[in-house]
């Protein structure tokens, strides 16, 4: 074939794009095509293909999209802590003479994968996970406003995802860092498909992220159950609505911004190149608007959970209900007003450099009267150290030193000195990994019970708890240190040999925190393997005092036979208060959604347009175009979208717990 | 649980229902906060705009290049095709399925009739050396108003889609609901459209 025609079909996608040079890379490809294999091989082996397809790949019921979310997550923060352990080997090894085993190409790519991610695709996952699988069961809904919108935000996600495992195997990813910043990533310094990739991800996925964040917000303002007034929702609940606002109000920005790169690298536009008076700053500026409020729709849910947890391993209701969720609203409208203080080194004088670090500050207030909440709440309350209290302890103490070194970056003379250092990088680890990270697996560990029927196994908890938090000191006090002596971020050598002591630290604390990622795993296992010890057949195995645990574990289709009605703040803590009988007769046919394989076939050719896009491939770019606009005028013209379950199955389900509640009794 | 007193029946049920439960439709109400997020997008064209609108590399500026009397008549075409479109949705009210359809055709011949002429527009001043890669100040020209009207784009498509269906399926709940969500969606690609006219085509012949 001529050149040309080559180039016509394949674009710039030749073989020399598949890693054969790199063994590191070639071995995880290895590892991961021959997991993938066994894995397809035993679906098809125990024929659960079908019943994959119809319960949960093509399912609308929000709790299987929550867990599908959460799955992803724990997927790809094996691939993201892979990253970790990679860049703190090599700094741990790379000192004078030694060279380390990543290459500087190498070792830029795995640092912006690793960043990109653990927020996009672990971090943001869990919390969008979380939130489907609990706020419906919170305000006594059915299902969400709108579900075949919510299983097509999760196989967006999972697109999102795709395409940067792809990068791995077939071409390479960005060298910028996890935000990309021009000019280093615009055509002139980056002219290979690694930005083109970190482009195309994060636009697949920030569709379903914006979806997914309008959804929650209708239905927690229009489906609450009847008596739930905005200051009778569950704290969980209230955290969720605001980092949905946060989502519907910054994801855009995301968007735009990252097309106008996109314009700058397919068009030749001057937006943010160096000359034609382009200006870089405007792309900093715009991504940080994004990427301030980004930080707090992750921690906001997180500090739903400990709500949750405190109030109920403490037997108390929350301390301090409204000032909870004063503080959360107060968050939500700051975070957008402190955006700056990411370069304050930008140089834009000392009036707006003070403005932004006051801002900054204030924040902690309405972040301090949360802890303030919480410990009151443990005051004199009868406390069970159950393994989500342990991981909100745990948070407390971690998040309170990342908060107050975070004040101190907040100091724009101080920030001039730490900007760029490792003492940054340990700060948002701290606030992160503190905060979301510990929120979410308290979160999992708290409603795991409620989605499967069963507890996870509370040793391998507890030791998983344990080497995550000690592995965490060990891993990033060490970075403070070093970011005070003046080591800067994403650097792969060294010179000076009194730092080596420091990271073989750090190396020490990221080998811990792998074994608190075994441990997380091992009590699923565990928790699977014991699951007629552990079953939890009450529906409310911690003693909860919101609505989801007034149902079974786990919850019917339907969630609930019979809508609640709502009188206080802990609803189901009132009921049980007041002798609260579960109905058992008068069953009603109930309205439900129905599954469609829609979602999945819409990311699919997402994922298509990506790579086609990425690779400069046009004639399929503009057919996978073409099909993704059909396919979604087509999902138009199916208007049968819903169904009713029988009176007669809800007397079968509804029956089957009755009996199981007696055997109890 | 220990049960604090036994409940009668009629107490029993203030804590559920015991007729089926429908929350109020959230169609709309999630299609506002989807053209909110879509202002978001718009915002930060606009705001580049704002601030690379001057830097015109020594290249032409808007005084030199805008032919306002062209784009009067595409804000003339734009508004008319909002006035139709209500008239569409007094129709659709009123339950009339063929004036329904004949004023969204109207409405998307007034949208394919702007975009022509916006598509003339860009055509001439790239044919003229001003394309988008001229300059800071034609690239967010060029992605400002081109963002428009892709949206203009998709508007004329999803009308196409909801005359066949109103044509097989009348004007039932979810119609209407349908065309109440184009018809939100059209009215937001007016009131960008000043935004542009007033801020990119007035401000920049003045310069």
């Amino acid at each position: 074939m001529s050149p040309d025609l080559v180039k016509t079909i394949f674009g710039r996608l030749t073989w020399d794009a598949i890693p054969f040079h790199e063994p590191i890379l070639l071995g995880t490809f290895a590892m991961v095509a021959l997991g993938g294999i066994t894995v397809l091989a035993a679906l098809t082996y125990f024929k659960v293909w079908g019943y994959l397809w119809r319960e949960w790949l093509t399912s609308v019921d929000h709790k299987k999209i929550g867990v599908m979310y959460i799955i992803l997550a724990i997927i790809m923060l094996l691939r993201g802590f892979a990253d970790a352990l990679m860049m703190r080997a090599q700094q741990a090894l790379a000192f004078g003479d030694a060279a380390g085993y990543l290459p500087p190409h190498h070792y830029d790519q795995v640092f912006t994968a690793h960043g990109v991610i653990m927020i996009f695709f672990v971090a943001m996952p869990l919390i969008t996970g979380l939130m489907n699988l609990v706020v419906p069961l919170q305000i006594g809904a059915r299902d969400v406003a709108f579900p075949f919108l919510n299983n097509f935000s999760f196989w967006m996600t999972v697109g999102g995802a795709v395409t940067v495992m792809l990068s791995l195997f077939v071409g390479e990813f960005a060298r910028t860092g996890w935000l990309a910043y021009p000019p280093l990533s615009n055509l002139a310094y980056s002219p290979d498909v690694g930005v083109d990739y970190y482009i195309w991800s994060l636009q697949i996925a920030g569709v379903g992220t914006t979806l997914s964040g309008i959804n929650l917000i209708v239905t927690i303002v229009k489906m609450r159950a009847p008596g739930m007034s905005l200051m009778k929702m569950p704290v969980f609940t209230w955290t969720s609505l605001c980092s949905n606002v946060l989502i519907v109000a910054s994801f855009p920005i995301l968007t735009a911004v990252l097309a106008l790169l996109t314009a700058d690298r397919y068009l030749h536009t001057n937006f943010f190149t160096n000359d034609f008076g382009g200006n870089p700053m405007m792309y900093v500026n715009l991504i940080w608007i994004w990427g301030h409020p980004e930080v707090y729709i992750l921690v906001l849910p997180a500090f739903g959970v400990f709500s949750e947890v405190v109030s109920t391993f403490c037997s108390k209701r929350l301390f301090g209900y409204s000032s909870m969720v004063y503080a959360t609203v107060v968050i939500t409208i700051l975070s957008y007003l402190v955006w700056l203080h990411h370069f304050f080194t930008m140089g834009s004088g000392a009036s707006v450099n003070s403005f932004f670090g006051i801002t900054t500050m204030i924040i902690s207030i309405p972040t301090g009267a949360k802890i303030f909440n919480w410990l009151f709440t443990m005051y004199r309350g009868r406390i069970r150290f159950e393994v989500p209290m342990l991981w909100t302890v745990g948070f407390m103490v971690t998040f309170v030193i990342g908060g107050m070194t975070g004040v101190l970056l907040a100091v724009p003379p101080a920030d001039f000195v730490l900007h760029n250092s490792l003492f940054l990088i340990a700060h948002f680890h701290n606030v992160i990994i503190g905060g979301v990270v510990f929120g979410m697996f308290a979160g999992i560990v708290y409603w795991f019970p409620k989605a499967f029927g069963f507890k996870l196994d509370p040793f391998w908890g507890k030791v998983s708890f344990w080497f995550w938090q000690i592995g965490f000191f060990f891993a990033f006090m060490p970075l403070y240190v070093l970011g005070l002596m003046g080591v800067t971020r994403r650097v792969s050598h060294f010179e000076d040999p009194s730092l080596q002591i420091w990271f073989v630290i750090a190396a020490f604390g990221a080998v811990l925190i792998l074994i608190g990622i075994i441990a997380f795993i091992l009590q699923m296992v565990v928790g699977f393997m014991k699951r007629e010890q552990y079953a939890d057949v009450t529906g409310d195995p911690w003693g909860g005092r919101t609505l989801e645990w007034s149902t079974s574990s786990p919850p019917p289709a339907y969630n609930f036979a019979f809508t609640p009605v709502i009188h206080e703040i802990d609803a189901w803590h009132d009921m049980k208060q007041r002798g609260y009988e579960r109905p058992t007769n008068g069953f009603i046919p109930i309205h439900m959604p129905k599954n469609t394989g829609a979602g999945v076939v819409m990311a699919g050719i997402s994922i298509v347009l990506g790579f086609a896009m990425i690779w400069h491939i046009w004639w399929l770019a503009v057919i996978s175009f073409a099909a993704l606009i059909v396919s979604a005028i087509v999902h138009t013209f199916n208007f049968k979208r819903d169904y009713y379950i029988p009176a007669e199955e809800v007397v079968r389900i509804e029956d089957a717990r009755t009996e199981a509640l007696r055997s109890l009794a | 649980m220990a049960h604090a007193q036994t409940l009668t029946e009629a107490d029993n049920t203030r804590f559920h229902l015991t007729e089926d439960h429908h929350p109020e439709n959230g169609t709309l109400l999630g299609f506002w906060i989807y053209l909110m997020s879509d202002c978001l997008i718009f915002a930060v064209l606009f705001a580049c705009y704002a601030v690379l609108g001057r830097n015109y590399a020594a290249g032409p500026s808007g005084a030199d290049l805008f032919d306002l009397p062209i784009v009067a008549v595409n804000t003339a075409l734009l508004l008319f095709s909002s006035i139709t479109y209500g008239f569409a949705m007094l129709s659709a009210q009123a339950k009339k399925v063929t004036p329904t359809l004949v004023w969204l055709a109207i409405t998307g011949l007034f949208g394919l009739g702007f975009l022509s002429l916006e598509l003339y527009e860009f055509h001439h001043l790239i044919h003229e050396g001003a394309g988008p890669q001229r300059s800071a100040f034609l690239s967010s020209f060029f992605v400002l108003v081109g963002t428009h009207g892709l949206h203009v784009t998709f508007g004329i498509i999803w009308l196409v889609t909801l005359m066949v269906q109103v044509s097989q399926r009348g004007l039932g709940v979810e119609m209407k609901r349908r065309l109440m969500c184009l018809s939100m969606f059209w009215h937001f690609l007016d009131v960008i459209w000043i935004g542009v006219f007033s801020f990119v085509y007035l401000l920049g012949v003045l310069k």
